[in-house]
């Protein structure tokens, strides 16, 4: 993975000792929590219904053993021994103290790590696949570009204050894990007919008060080109985006309202000026430097049968049912991808106390080249483990709550943090998330209901993606009681779909029934190996809505 | 109110003048509109001329009229409008300007280091800063990540500056 030379370490620390100043004049009181307001927001620092919250970068999502451990121990020493892995592949910390805060940041510049732009209208943190350099098809590790676009996004001088925030993804394989359609810029890799990599641009994705699926800019992007292009990009927006209503000021509202064709046209023009003054091209020598670092790890050659683990699978039906989930393919013979739940059932998706992840560094150390991963779904993954050694790394998981068998089903939910602790909230979310998994934690039922994704918001900002769930729930307030509303057949991957809604909303007592209502009208409706999602996309609403409003 | 040219606290000799007002002797900056009203006659007057934009009205709306103005000053309506930060990049890196360019309104310490980067010159600052805060303001990073305005070096071309000396050193 990358490593900082000295200018990444430089900047890094003249920004702690920059923010320790800042916390100072706040604590000596010469800043008013007003004048500090978009300090403290520039570096990660919200402050929630109860406390400061503080946003720690996983820079699209890839983490060393050794980061990881850091993380523990600062959840440790200056919060109440948890974190909390994000849907952009970060970890939050809910309870640290302001005075504390600039010794974390030191704490974390001592292991490569910040929490620059993971808030504010600037660029924030780009995320990627956390299956990057492991997936079968994957036409480059997109951790590169990723790479690349984090320095040139980090303190960028003309894009600190855009009219919102800015998020990006990459992808590189052809199934999309990074939901790269519903960012606001959106790159796919991919190769043209010469054989050459370049990139797919897609705009004006989001989800919030209006979702919107991104479109498409540009078919293809050569690699020298990809910041100039970005940065026209972002230059339109900054220029045209709107700044009179924070509800309209993403990109995703400048495309709507002037047309893709227009934007386009508007990219295209700037980004011929700026290629003039070729300041920006890429040069390959710094694409093969950071390449380096992302180069595969010494993978043995293996034979991709091992009937021992087979036979072990075949004793133990935990270790099966979690083989049959948890586990995805790996380009390599002989290795797969493992995928560590944190959804287990009844408590909060995303947690992971100090003792879990110094577990997982522990077992990446042992089984997985000293590498962890963050996944936008709120999990955490290890993307080179021997097959053969996978009971062993199941036993360590699950010694410390970390092999729930759920990944993709049912009970593997993404919420947000909701009204427990968010001042924007409506609703709760984790206690409605933590009833649905109680109420369908039979692992059996589970696998007969297949690959299902819920998604769960506690109000309209959609900080837990209810709009690409294949079912969303959008926790919303009537008259000071808490309502839930559904929507169906969302989709954040390659065929990428807002969500819709499936009539009047909830109440907290019907929600769970009502989702139940949902999957068993799915179960009795499927053809075949069809998915909830298919299902839906096959029949549409009605057959589900005539189920869940039957009774009034 | 301060100004900050090149990095010195410097007396102001422009005048901003409103649209309805009589134009006075010396230096003066108008307002777009106004430019495009008494072009002629503001030329006529044969004395510095500055013209001020507003957050919505784009560098290109000046950008044949360049040669005449001495001053471009940007305004912030709220520090947490971004768009002059494009405006100053376009007018120094697209249209060539090398006269003044002067952000004005709503201009805070922590926007120092970018302002300068994208090739602000000038700043109006609240009478609270001192030197002190604003050398630490701007000099608050050594390096930067991208090439701007402001013709620093890049960290990409220092590294590829570091790589040829050290390949340099091997060959010899």
């Amino acid at each position: 993975m990358y490593r900082y030379d000295e200018f990444d370490l430089k900047l890094v620390n003249e920004r702690v000792a920059q923010f320790r100043g800042q916390v100072a004049r706040r604590l000596a009181g010469e800043l008013s929590e007003d004048e500090f307001k978009p300090l403290r927001l520039m570096n990660g620092v919200y402050l929630q219904l109860h406390a400061y919250m503080l946003r720690i970068a996983v820079p699209y999502g890839t983490l060393s053993s050794r980061q990881v451990r850091k993380l523990a121990h600062i959840a440790r020493v200056y919060d109440k021994g948890y974190g909390h892995f994000t849907t952009r592949q970060n970890l939050q910390l809910n309870w640290p103290a302001l005075k504390d805060i600039p010794a974390v940041l030191d704490e974390l510049a001592s292991v490569e790590m910040h929490c620059i732009q993971t808030s504010g209208n600037c660029i924030r943190n780009t995320t990627s696949d956390h299956h990057a350099g492991a997936a079968p098809g994957e036409l480059e590790d997109p951790r590169v570009v990723c790479e690349i676009i984090r320095q040139w996004s980090t303190f960028h001088p003309e894009f600190s204050f855009l009219p919102r925030k800015f998020k990006i993804a990459v992808s590189a394989t052809e199934h999309d894990r990074a939901a790269i359609r519903v960012h606001d810029i959106g790159v796919q890799v991919v190769k043209n007919a010469e054989g050459q990599i370049g990139y797919e641009v897609w705009v004006g994705g989001g989800l919030g008060r209006t979702p919107i699926v991104g479109k498409k800019v540009s078919d293809f992007v050569l690699r020298a080109d990809l910041l100039a292009y970005l940065e026209a990009i972002l230059r339109v927006y900054n220029m045209s985006g709107r700044r009179d209503n924070l509800y309209k000021s993403r990109i995703k509202i400048l495309v709507h309202e002037i047309g893709v064709e227009e934007m386009k046209r508007l990219v295209d023009e700037e980004f011929a000026e700026i290629k003039k003054n070729g300041a920006l091209q890429l040069p390959q020598e710094e694409v093969d430097r950071i390449q380096k670092y992302f180069a595969p790890p010494a993978f043995e050659t293996l034979s991709d049968n091992v009937p021992e683990i087979d036979a072990l699978a075949a004793k133990d039906k935990n270790f099966a049912d979690w083989l049959k989930s948890n586990i995805s393919a790996h380009k390599m013979p002989g290795y797969s991808i493992v995928n560590i739940s944190l959804k287990p059932t009844g408590l909060t998706p995303g947690d992971c106390s100090s003792e879990q992840m110094e577990a997982v560094a522990d077992i990446a150390d042992k089984y997985a080249f000293s590498e962890v991963r963050v996944a936008h779904e709120q999990n955490l993954t290890l993307a080179h483990v021997r097959k053969a050694d996978l009971h062993e790394v199941w036993k360590a998981l699950d010694a410390h709550e970390l092999a729930t068998p759920n990944i993709g089903l049912i009970t593997d939910q993404i919420a947000c943090p909701g009204l427990d602790y968010c001042n924007l909230a409506n609703a709760r979310s984790i206690p409605i998330a933590q009833r649905i998994s109680e109420r369908f934690k039979d692992i059996d039922l589970q696998q007969k209901i297949g690959r299902l994704h819920i998604n769960t918001s506690g109000c309209i900002n959609a900080c837990g993606h209810h709009h690409v769930g294949h079912i969303g729930i959008l926790g919303v307030d009537k008259k000071g009681v808490e309502y839930y509303q559904v929507t169906l057949g969302g989709a954040a991957d390659e065929t990428a779909a807002v969500g819709e809604i499936v009539g009047p909303a909830f109440t907290e007592d019907e929600i769970v029934d009502a989702v139940d209502t949902i999957v068993q009208t799915y179960l009795n409706l499927r053809q075949g190996d069809e998915i909830l999602l298919d299902t839906y996309r096959r029949v549409g609403l009605q057959p589900f809505k005539e189920k869940l409003y039957a009774a009034y | 109110m301060q100004l900050i040219k090149n990095g010195a606290f410097v007396a102001d000799g422009w005048q901003t003048v409103a649209d309805d007002a009589d134009l006075p002797d010396g230096p003066v900056i108008v307002s777009l509109q106004r430019w495009q009203k008494e072009q002629n006659a503001l030329v006529a007057r044969g004395t510095p001329l500055g013209i001020r934009l507003k957050s919505g009205e784009a560098p290109s709306l000046i950008a044949a009229d360049l040669d005449k103005f001495e001053v471009v000053a940007l305004e912030f309506p709220v520090y947490r409008n971004g768009r002059a930060y494009s405006y100053a990049r376009l007018l120094r890196e697209r249209y060539g300007y090398t006269g003044e360019i002067r952000a004005v309104g709503a201009v805070l310490r922590d926007q120092f280091y970018f302002l300068v980067r994208v090739g602000f010159d000038a700043l109006e600052v609240r009478d609270n800063i001192t030197p002190e805060i604003w050398r630490e303001s701007v000099g608050v990073f050594t390096n930067d990540y991208q090439p701007s305005s402001d013709g620093k070096p890049s960290v990409l071309s220092l590294r590829q500056r570091l790589a040829a000396h050290a390949s340099g050193r091997k060959a010899g």
